[in-house]
């Protein structure tokens, strides 16, 4: 191999220098001067035809010379140059050389901004535990959000807990019977205050958080139970396992303002874009659908913009970029384990990451190009991917079970982790809140967790 | 005939294993070309092989230069005579040899002179040039960074009596002085064995 070739070459040439200069001088005495064209110098077998002029020489002028070791020494050279029987050959057309693209200063002022950054320190453990008992162990459920009051909303079996991030402190909300039960899906309306719980039943309970009062039901959207919520300002959104979306006005007497029909199978995934323009749905019938608002609803149902069929398994995981209009990551069950980045616009796939295990969930960080997936068999990881590179820059490890749900709190740093082990994690895995950033952060990197000790 | 019981997609023939080998090449230079960016990432497009994605060229030149390539050491692969492939990458401005992509290859020689077959199934080969490609892929997490323009070039070791085409001539083996070596996975046809390995310029940082 190459193995330090090149040191015994040039360990070679210094040995047989001598010796071989010796030889050139005694052939111009001797009869055979011959003639020749030596073409290539670098090419020749120099080793080889040195080694076996030596060698015989050697063996009747010195016999003390031709020790076994040295021998061996030869050997080893002649094999380490490779020359005794090989030679090497290039095309003499070259292959075309890079054009730059860019001027050389592009490259050099990019590698050169990125140390000026200072590298965010990403905790490896979750920050705070709590026990989820009853947690229901099922992939296409719903069953955990954090509203913009920074309370927590979590359904274990058929109630609903909320536990207020702010105090620390937990209530129950509701706890239903076994015939409407269990909860299947929770979703906190924008303003913090209400909730809408998706039921086993196929019933929407609408509830105020505050005064601890159920507001209304909203019946007949569906015939099986609800895994899916998406809430658009007044416009609930509701998926079944019946395959149908339902557009529900919540202010109005008939709630029923609009029906998406294009899922076979139950829909897991909801979720509307910032702008309240387009809907993501996913479902279990690996279909991803990009409904729009302005495809108008003159028909009774609507068409979507885009039927997406690149996944292999369910679409659950679905989160829209939060820098980049249109841009939507869809991360595939355990037949499909990718990651899918799409133009939502367009409906063209603009990445596909294969994680190596079921996507349950996906969340962007609102304050760096970064996106957060929560995977279940092997590892049960939540994976912090740069974007749009796709480096991996952490795996967070602590759940023992799949990690099925995850939330992101309000001011967007931290990160709440439901899994099949019916534990609740946090996770301060998007660092420091923007505003509490700027003094501070430059100088006190190396102290940061001792900061967040006191 | 008697040879029902093995499916004859399983039957590898010196011209098929030359076949496989030699694409091989074409897939992996193109790989590590992207992957090292010695050429601009826009000029490839990604295409399925070996059950994964690959990157191909779009650049007309490199593209013609590769098909030679191929052509010719599937030629001599077919005729045993080829011993090692090396891909040089050197510094465009000062021609030094920063990294050398060495497949080194062993023939089977009862096939070339007696013309026998050998057993494999396409899928056991694929899965293993597969592990190659994603070695070759994650490289960049361990090689040095090419922070300057490169250009590349390819050797050819083959053995004494081949006669040189015309389009080709002798080379020195631009070795690079006291490398770092890293041994990736081979593959086997059964009658060529692929052993891949690459080479690079020590990191002067280690020093200090």
């Amino acid at each position: 191999m190459d193995a330090g070739s090149m040191n015994s070459s040039s360990n070679f040439k210094s040995h047989s220098r001598g010796p071989l200069q010796e030889q050139f001088i005694q052939r111009k005495t001797s009869r055979e001067n011959l003639d020749r064209f030596i073409p290539n110098r670098s090419a020749m077998d120099m080793g080889y035809a040195q080694s076996m002029l030596t060698e015989s020489r050697k063996g009747k002028e010195n016999p003390a010379i031709s020790s076994p070791s040295r021998d061996a020494y030869q050997r080893k050279l002649a094999e380490a140059l490779n020359m005794n029987r090989t030679r090497i050959l290039a095309f003499k057309n070259k292959p075309p050389a890079p054009v730059d693209l860019y001027p050389k200063d592009f490259f050099s002022s990019q590698t050169q901004d990125k140390p000026s950054k200072p590298r965010r320190h990403i905790p490896q453990t979750s920050e705070r535990t709590l026990d989820a008992p009853d947690l229901v162990d099922d992939y296409y459920l719903n069953l955990l959000d954090w509203g913009s009051a920074n309370v927590l909303a979590i359904a274990l079996g058929n109630t609903v807990y909320l536990w207020d991030a702010s105090t620390g402190s937990t209530s129950e909300l509701e706890t239903f019977d076994d015939e409407t039960g269990p909860v299947t899906s929770v979703s906190w309306a924008p303003d913090g205050r209400h909730i809408a719980i998706g039921l086993n039943n196929s019933e929407v309970q609408l509830w105020d958080s505050t005064a601890n009062k159920q507001l209304r039901t909203l019946r007949g959207c569906h015939s099986s139970r609800v895994g899916s919520l998406a809430w658009n300002n007044n416009i609930l959104t509701t998926g079944g396992m019946d395959g149908c979306i339902v557009n529900n006005d919540v202010r109005v007497r008939s709630h029923i303002v609009e029906t998406y029909r294009g899922h076979e199978q139950e829909v897991c995934g909801l979720k509307w874009s910032a702008s309240g323009q387009q809907l993501a749905s996913g479902g279990n019938d690996n279909l991803l659908h990009i409904w729009d608002r302005s495809v108008a609803s003159s028909q009774t149902t609507t068409q979507w913009l885009h039927r997406l069929e690149d996944h292999t398994a369910a679409v659950k995981a679905l989160a829209w970029c939060p820098f980049q209009s249109n841009l939507l990551a869809s991360g595939g069950g355990g037949g499909d384990r990718c990651i899918k980045f799409w133009n939502t616009h367009t409906g063209a796939c603009l990445n596909s990451v294969d994680t190596g295990s079921q996507v349950c969930s996906l969340l962007w960080n609102k304050n760096e190009r970064e996106l957060l997936s929560s995977h279940g068999f092997t590892q049960n990881q939540l994976t912090l991917w740069k974007y749009p590179s796709m480096v991996k820059m952490g795996e967070l490890n602590g759940h023992t079970s799949r990690v099925l749900y995850m939330a992101q709190s309000p001011d967007g740093c931290t990160v709440a982790s439901a899994a099949g082990d019916e534990t609740l994690r946090f996770w301060n895995v998007f660092g420091v809140p923007e505003v509490a950033k700027p003094a501070p952060k430059a100088q006190s990197e190396p102290f940061a967790h001792l900061n967040r000790i006191r | 005939m008697a040879s029902s019981r093995t499916a004859t997609k399983d039957i590898i023939t010196l011209r098929g294993s030359a076949a496989i080998v030699s694409e091989f090449f074409g897939y992996s230079a193109n790989s590590i070309l992207y992957n090292r960016g010695v050429y601009p990432e826009e000029s490839f497009v990604k295409v399925k092989k070996y059950g994964l994605p690959m990157l191909l060229t779009q650049d007309e030149g490199l593209k013609s230069f590769l098909a030679t390539l191929t052509s010719q050491l599937s030629e001599w692969l077919e005729s045993g005579k080829l011993q090692r492939v090396v891909l040089v990458i050197m510094s465009k401005a000062t021609n030094e040899v920063l990294e050398r992509w060495n497949f080194s290859i062993e023939t089977d020689s009862e096939v070339v002179e007696n013309g026998v077959s050998r057993e494999k199934s396409d899928k056991e080969i694929m899965r293993e040039i597969q592990a190659i490609m994603r070695q070759i892929a994650s490289s960049i997490t361990y090689l040095p960074c090419l922070d300057e323009p490169c250009v590349f070039d390819v050797l050819a070791y083959t053995d004494k009596d081949v006669q040189v085409p015309f389009t080709w001539m002798e080379s020195d083996p631009k070795l690079i002085a006291n490398p770092q070596m890293v041994k990736l996975h081979s593959f086997d046809t059964k009658i060529h064995k692929v052993n891949t390995l690459v080479s690079y310029k020590n990191d002067e940082w280690d020093e200090e």
